[in-house]
């Protein structure tokens, strides 16, 4: 993918498309991703962002469509992450910049990284003004969202915000605009973005909301480092991030579960029919067909987290133990949970569900259900009424 | 001396060590930090620190 799209009048995406992964450190990115570089042709060329290192000629290939690199004055870093900075050693060596702006922590994770202290670092500070001719870049930074070196980059001429990771989508297209691809696979795709790494930072996202609001700029154009730029409405991004970031959850329960025998299985569908014909949204998700990070995608707007699993050796399946560990650290807040699953002889994995539940202070239906070996219609019965009791809570909670 | 938690990031606070990158000398409990004084990594502010 070798085209160069004029973005807006003298601004260039020359970034990469890699169709071809499928694993982002765990979160599965079953179409590809794309990182996304701006060119900006004014008095002093400035480039924002690079790709991941495998793609610095895709990169450098785009640019020479534009520009001689070695024209390229300024480089601005918004974020260091691997995904956007790895081709950079290359790309500095080509470009030769006169100036390197990031963040103080941007200095300093480029300098872990890349053990360069002879490049040419200018730190900026959150609301710094530069000029690079007719236009302005205003830089904003978003620490923590999601590392500690983020920043954006707006430019008020054109009223264009490069929002590094923020707004992102891991989607490979030969498209660059929202307005050219299907509207709510493009959402499908931005809301698995957001809940498989911003989650964690919410509150953060609160925050950048009101104090971009209070900023008062235009924006007609954001333009993320990863998927789509958004053209057409931008807002609805930035919308739909302040949903997501308040947690709130719709009448919908989540049950994960693993199954050996396909005893937990049993109870898994039995909790379901009880929420189910009390008019709750159930999602099923077994572990074994479902990956982690489409598991987090549907956990972000359900009310209630119902966790299954056998005991195996002492302790929970170990794809349970997985998606836990990965959902701790995601910190979703606002909900209830429970816990259920059948055992041999011992029984002790239904414990350490409802422990991993109560530590991320999910409301918990009391010690959870553990039934040994085979359910009968008694045991199943439990389920079906565990499924009704947590219908009716999640009613009481959660408005219409 | 207690430890603290950033509750952004994870970084923690150690009196034994201090911040002395920003001016804050080791055996500086975390009461005593200045009320300004921001997490070195995250720069979250005092509030978002729990006890470790
Ligand atoms: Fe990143
Ligand atoms: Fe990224």
């Amino acid at each position: 993918m070798r085209t160069v799209v004029e973005i807006k009048k003298g601004v260039h995406w020359v970034g990469a498309v890699d169709w071809h992964v499928r694993d982002f450190h765990g979160y599965s990115v079953d179409k590809g991703s794309t990182y996304n570089s701006y060119l900006v042709m004014d008095d002093k060329v400035t480039l924002f962002d690079a790709v991941k290192k495998p793609f610095k000629s895709d990169m450098l290939h785009n640019i020479y469509k534009v520009i001689d690199p070695g024209k390229i004055d300024y480089l601005v870093v918004n974020h260091v992450e691997p995904d956007h900075s790895g081709s950079i050693p290359e790309i500095i060596e080509a470009i030769k910049p006169e100036k390197v702006f990031c963040s103080s922590r941007g200095k300093k994770a480029l300098l872990d990284h890349y053990h360069r202290d002879d490049w040419p670092y200018e730190i900026v500070e959150s609301g710094q003004e530069i000029s690079i001719g007719k236009r302005t870049i205003t830089f904003l930074e978003t620490r923590m969202l999601h590392w500690p070196d983020s920043m954006f980059s707006y430019i008020k001429e054109e009223s264009l915000l490069i929002s590094s990771d923020a707004f992102g989508q891991h989607w490979a297209t030969s498209e660059r605009f929202n307005d050219q691809v299907d509207s709510s696979e493009l959402m499908a795709h931005a809301v698995k973005y957001y809940a498989n790494i911003l989650l964690p930072y919410s509150g953060l996202v609160q925050k950048l909301i009101a104090e971009v609001k209070k900023m008062n700029i235009k924006i007609d154009m954001i333009a993320p480092d990863h998927g789509l730029i958004w053209r057409e409405d931008p807002l609805q991004i930035v919308e739909a991030y302040d949903k997501w970031s308040k947690q709130g959850c719709k009448r919908k329960a989540l049950i994960i579960y693993d199954t050996m025998w396909h005893s937990t299985e049993m109870m898994a569908k039995a909790i379901a029919d009880g929420l189910i014909e009390s008019g709750i949204s159930v999602k099923l998700m077994n572990l074994a067909c479902d990956h982690r990070s489409d598991v987090i995608t549907e956990m972000i707007d359900s009310k209630a987290v119902i966790l299954g699993s056998p005991t195996l050796n002492n302790g929970m399946l170990p794809r349970m133990a997985d998606m836990l560990c990965y959902m701790k650290g995601l910190r979703p807040i606002n909900k209830f949970g429970a816990a259920f699953g059948s055992y041999g002889w011992s029984g002790e994995a239904v414990k350490q569900l409802a422990k991993s539940l109560e530590e991320m202070k999910m409301k918990l239906f009391g010690a959870g259900i553990n039934l040994q070996f085979v359910p009968n219609h008694e045991g199943l019965k439990k389920c079906v009424d565990l499924g009704r009791e947590i219908a009716a809570a999640i009613k009481d909670s959660v408005p219409v | 001396m207690e430890k603290y938690v950033c509750q952004v990031c994870g970084y923690v606070y150690d009196p034994a060590v201090g911040d002395p990158d920003n001016g804050v000398n080791p055996g500086t409990s975390f009461a005593d930090l200045p009320a300004d004084w921001v997490c070195p990594v995250c720069g979250a502010d005092k509030d978002s620190f729990s006890p470790e």
